[in-house]
């Protein structure tokens, strides 16, 4: 995590992509107060999913480059505590600096008032499985010379579920329904992927460095 | 001991290509009279159906491919456990093999429900549960196979696709159920096995006969694709090289 503030431009540029992507929607489509509101919280959920997924090649790379990788698989703590370290590392320098970003996107975007707290809600339990999620991915490829097309291919039909939901959640909220249901399953399925992605992740890891 | 001696012997390539050369020539048979018989049963003589006319046909080849390659992912993410736990070399075959065939097989389930759709909903691309579904299974099935291609070394590509199309089968019914609860438009499905079937009896026979004949289909491409894998790989060792040389 030090290692990450000392390199900030790195740690700026899923938010800075965030934040172009969220430019080019009005250029794109149309700048009109009625089209954004209605596009506003599922094209929050896709650019998110997006600005992760452009970060997750950096989470394991440098590591397996200088070679600290493989002193973390012969340390003597379990790996995948070590793995979720990192993972939470990871999580906290995009998902949740994304998620404070949020509320000036959305004002760019007109979403309605009652879609803020849910969307915050929803990125913050939602990008911190889709950091789990990814890792496994990322793990998966680590060895690869080209590996960052690959593994978004490998990893987005994975945040199928948690864009679904999440997306929902603040859809539902906006018209005025009760969101604690999605928000309910996104925390359960961060909890899942919280149990089972580091030992995944353990595993691939120990291929990937192995040969 | 005894019975376990089968499957301590399915992990000698040598093993299987042995036995297999004539099982899969009657497999091929089998499934090339079953084909037949469906497919001529299907489109020519089963009735005409009430209000979709003779386009419902196109059940005959969407539900089996559908079906199957559900099943294919199955049989690819169960081979790569065991490849990973039991350490076989020809598991790992098998699902590497299985891959690209699930994935055309997946690929015909949206066409032809494209082709369908578009006389019984009007469009060729609806945005519903189950095609989306599919449609993620396809991606699903196509990132096993980038992986694969993207690694030099076989034993590294290998592992890392099974660990996937492991993660892969654990998030399937998520995908599949969230998917579900966001949209629906299509059926729900035709046969049932514990419930009365809302398919004519005269509908369904040639439909079951042309799963079996599809699974069939797989069964024998699946083995002639990891035959040719197990030459492909072993070729350095002498058995292959005794039987390349005899077939000449």
């Amino acid at each position: 995590m030090i290692v990450a503030f000392r390199h900030k431009g790195e740690l700026a540029n899923p938010l800075i992509f965030f934040l172009m992507v969220v430019v080019f929607i009005p250029l794109g489509i149309s700048p009109e107060k009625a089209v954004l509101t209605v596009l506003a919280p599922g094209m929050i959920w896709v650019i998110a999913l997006l600005a992760t997924l452009l970060s997750l090649d950096g989470l394991f790379r440098s590591d397996f480059d200088d070679g600290s990788l493989e002193q973390m698989l012969l340390s003597p703590q379990p790996l995948p505590w070590l793995v979720l370290t990192k993972i939470v590392a990871h999580w906290l320098m995009t998902g949740i600096p994304l998620m404070l970003l949020t509320p000036l996107l959305g004002t760019m975007l007109y979403l309605p008032a009652e879609g803020y707290l849910p969307l915050m809600i929803s990125l913050l339990i939602g990008t911190g499985s889709m950091s789990l999620i990814g890792s496994i991915g990322a793990a998966l490829t680590v060895g690869l010379r080209k590996g960052g097309l690959i593994l978004s291919l490998v990893v987005m039909p994975l945040y199928v579920p948690v864009l679904i939901f999440g997306a929902s959640a603040v859809n539902e909220a906006v018209q005025g329904f009760a969101y604690t249901g999605q928000i309910a399953i996104l925390g359960a399925m961060f909890v899942s992927a919280l149990v089972l992605a580091p030992f995944a992740v353990a595993g691939a890891l120990r291929i990937s460095v192995n040969t | 001991m005894a019975s376990w001696q089968w499957f301590h012997r399915l992990g000698s390539p040598k093993w299987f290509y042995e036995k297999t050369t004539r099982w899969t020539q009657v497999i091929g048979w089998l499934a090339l009279a079953m084909l037949s018989v469906g497919i001529v049963w299907g489109l020519g003589f089963a009735p005409e159906e009430l209000k979709q006319g003779n386009s419902y046909r196109i059940i005959y080849i969407h539900v089996p491919a559908a079906a199957v390659a559900m099943a294919g992912y199955y049989v690819m993410a169960l081979s790569g456990a065991i490849g990973l736990i039991w350490r076989m070399k020809l598991s790992y075959m098998v699902m590497k093999c299985a891959a690209p065939i699930g994935a055309a097989l997946t690929f015909a389930a949206l066409f032809t429900g494209a082709v369908w759709g578009k006389p019984t909903w009007g469009d060729y691309w609806v945005w519903d549960a189950r095609i989306t579904s599919m449609l993620i299974l396809f991606f699903l099935y196509l990132g096993v196979m980038a992986l694969q291609e993207a690694y030099q070394n076989q034993e590294a590509a290998d592992k890392t696709c099974a660990i996937l199309s492991l993660v892969g089968m654990v998030n399937i019914p998520i995908i599949y159920k969230s998917v579900d609860w966001w949209f629906t438009l299509h059926q729900p499905a035709t046969l049932k096995l514990t419930e009365k079937s809302s398919i004519a009896p005269e509908m369904a026979y040639p439909l079951i006969l042309m799963i079996f004949a599809v699974y069939m289909f797989f069964a024998w491409l699946l083995l002639t694709k990891v035959r040719v894998e197990i030459l492909h790989r072993e070729v350095k060792t002498q058995w292959v090289k005794d039987i390349v040389m005899g077939a000449k």
